[in-house]
């Protein structure tokens, strides 16, 4: 009897995979973020809002494809972040998770995904892990990450003659991966490392750590660290006259939404990495105008610039393969290059990383600033071979 | 050089110096929870919302008024503690004969929803207000840089808090606030407004904090979010201090944030806990607080 069920339940899903198609008729993407706390305006809803213009702009309504976009709130928890994607995956039929910052929330749902066999497109998570020991065939990781950061922004603060530093670190999985990261691109151009202070996430008040990384004399602060955390400790340190002092800091993870809380008069002069600027060219600024509107008249981060070119490649991936089943999307995903207005050419290698160019910016001084939003000189532009991690380095078990 | 717990004492003396400033913050906000539940019996979870109004009051005068940060300091407390008479009036008026947990539960949802409000409408990451050009700039103590304005902040709150106590505890305007706490009724027969004095002492309290988010719009920015992350860590100040305890708020205040401070040198990673595990150890020994009595 049970041998006669089983066979019929393998014709059954044989049947279902030869006839391709999207299950249940509807793709269902989930925006997981933070849309509360500290770094809700990193993506929050204007993560949504990207993810929503990705499938207008994708055409799938003319194309007859069903596309629906759900937001939740994952609070910084990866028990809650975990909860929320077992329920999408298993009641709500959630085809794929995208954005998800944070990157302990954001290596649980990697972990979940793997399991239940979906897909998960990463814009606002920075841990160069999700590409490395953590990596899964079930993951791209898409904007940037911390190697990326260390890279680009390490290399070219060592590059001034800066050799000590001291490292100001959030106190969980990314700070502490973005610190890893930046000490070895300090040491290995023959820096040294001071010391270094871990902080708890979403501290306030940062004058006792910063007072310890002055008295270290290190030439460099760099602030591992995010969101609101960076905007403090960048506005205490020149309360405390660091800079004035002769220290420099080293934002090691800045956004464009940290500069504008900033004011241009606090965050003039800093140095970091990015890997878009709403105003770099014609294309962007013109997704920018479309969003704006959206989004209360905020320009958008490269969170969500990344969010809004992760769904539009994943959308021709299923378009492509006339199907939603998720470990066939991302491969398809890593077989076609990707193309699109905000990031331009690139593609997605076989460790999930997906590749292009990077900047290295500097926040311009009140003076040189034309407007709200106007806030970056591109100093230099960083080609995408060299902007992340080389395949074989990172120890994904997927490149062979 | 010499050390202190194998830190240098220059160091040392910095840390303690920054715990003291942070500790004025906690201070100015555990007096006004305490005025409040001394006198009003009420648990006032929507302080550390009031006191991001009085940061968000502060920000709309000067970007939408031109209205600086010393006119600010005098403006916002009243027009947040007008709000919170206001508040008094049409909804904590109703709770005063019901169980204390009635209160906190209302004021704990009018925090959620003003925060959502203020959130929803200005972002999460706050917004930039400068420290005032009088008070930029700062001094070399020789062991540490001290900002002029967090020197300020020190001797400003210190001198708030005394006067609030003085106030309350030595004169006769504070006794007939002790008085209506402890008998309203016979307070009430010597021909003394008891409820109008109930809505102004709330009105003060909700006053305070604004004052607070005021003087905090400089150093941290303008974020709706700012009063929810440090309430929490009031109410353990107070919980700590003893329960309606003016003096033992202002002397916990100050205590816990050079605790805190010094935390944030020998073992940062506990330094956001540290606070709460004194609360355990204080509850277990004395659970009226350090300075309440039993009732």
């Amino acid at each position: 009897m049970f041998r006669k069920l089983g066979i019929a339940a393998a014709v059954a899903m044989a049947m279902g995979s030869a006839q391709a198609q999207i299950s249940d008729g509807v793709i269902k993407i989930g925006v997981l973020n933070d849309q509360s706390s500290l770094y809700a305006d990193i993506s929050g809803q204007g993560g949504a809002v990207a993810a929503r213009m990705a499938v207008e702009d994708f055409g799938a309504a003319k194309k007859g494809m069903k596309v629906e976009v759900i937001t939740a709130d994952h609070q910084n928890k990866p028990e809650v972040g975990s909860s929320i994607a077992r329920q999408w995956y298993d009641v709500d039929k959630v085809d794929v998770i995208v954005d998800v910052p944070t990157s302990s929330v954001a290596l649980a749902i990697n972990q979940v995904t793997r399991e239940k066999n979906k897909a998960f497109l990463v814009s606002g998570a920075a841990t160069s892990d999700l590409t490395g020991k953590a990596c899964s065939p079930n993951t791209i990781h898409w904007t940037y990450d911390t190697w990326m950061l260390a890279h680009g922004t390490g290399s070219a603060i060592v590059g001034t003659g800066k050799k000590t530093w001291f490292f100001l670190t959030a106190d969980y999985a990314f700070g502490h991966a973005l610190e890893r990261d930046t000490e070895e691109v300090v040491v290995k151009s023959g820096g040294k490392v001071l010391g270094k202070v871990r902080h708890p996430l979403n501290a306030q008040d940062f004058s006792s750590f910063l007072l310890q990384a002055q008295s270290s004399k290190a030439q460099v602060i760099g602030l591992a660290n995010a969101g609101g955390d960076t905007i403090n400790s960048i506005k205490q340190a020149s309360e405390f006259g660091i800079v004035k002092g002769g220290q420099n800091l080293a934002g090691l993870l800045v956004f464009i939404s940290d500069v504008h809380a900033l004011g241009l008069q606090t965050a003039q002069g800093l140095i970091f990495t990015e890997t878009f600027y709403w105003d770099r060219n014609d294309a962007s600024r013109a997704f920018a105008k479309r969003f704006a509107p959206q989004y209360k008249g905020n320009m958008p981060t490269m969170v969500q610039a990344g969010i809004y070119s992760s769904v539009l490649h994943y959308l021709k991936a299923v378009e492509a393969l006339k199907s939603d089943d998720a470990p066939k999307v991302i491969a398809k995903m890593k077989e076609m290059p990707t193309d699109d207005p905000l990031f331009g050419k690139g593609r997605v290698r076989q460790d999930g990383r997906k590749v292009h160019d990077a900047y290295l910016v500097e926040v311009k001084k009140p003076s040189e600033s034309k407007g709200p939003w106007d806030y970056y000189k591109i100093l230099a532009t960083i080609p995408a071979d060299k902007a992340f991690r080389p395949e074989k380095e990172g120890g994904c078990p997927l490149v062979k | 050089m010499t050390e202190i717990f194998g830190i240098p004492i220059q160091a040392f003396m910095g840390q303690l110096l920054i715990g003291l400033i942070n500790g004025s913050f906690y201070a100015l906000l555990s007096l006004g929870l305490a005025v409040i539940f001394g006198l009003l019996n009420i648990i006032n979870f929507t302080h550390g919302a009031q006191y991001m109004m009085g940061a968000f009051v502060a920000w709309f005068l000067l970007n939408k008024a031109g209205i600086g940060y010393w006119w600010a300091l005098v403006i916002a407390p009243i027009a947040v503690g007008i709000f919170g008479v206001i508040i008094e009036r049409t909804m904590l008026k109703q709770l005063y004969k019901l169980d204390h947990l009635y209160g906190l539960l209302l004021t704990f949802g009018l925090a959620l929803i003003i925060q959502g409000v203020f959130r929803n409408e200005y972002g999460s990451s706050g917004l930039p207000y400068q420290i005032p050009s009088e008070l930029q700039g700062g001094q070399n103590l020789g062991f540490m840089f001290l900002p002029r304005y967090r020197g300020w902040v020190i001797i400003f709150s210190l001198a708030v808090c005394l006067s609030t106590w003085f106030v309350i505890e030595k004169t006769k305007l504070g006794s007939y606030l002790r008085a209506a706490t402890e008998n309203p009724e016979l307070v009430r027969a010597f021909g003394i407004n008891v409820p109008r004095m109930i809505t102004l002492t709330y009105g003060f309290g909700v006053g305070l904090a604004a004052l607070a988010g005021v003087m905090a719009a400089p150093i941290y920015s303008v974020n709706p979010l700012m009063g929810a992350d440090l309430i929490i860590v009031v109410f353990a100040v107070v919980v700590i201090g003893g329960m309606g305890s003016i003096m033992g708020s202002i002397v916990t205040g100050f205590g816990l944030g050079v605790i805190e401070g010094l935390t944030k040198v020998f073992y940062p990673e506990a330094s956001n806990t540290v606070i709460f595990i004194i609360m355990a150890i204080v509850l277990m020994f004395r659970p009226a607080g350090l300075f309440g009595t039993q009732r």
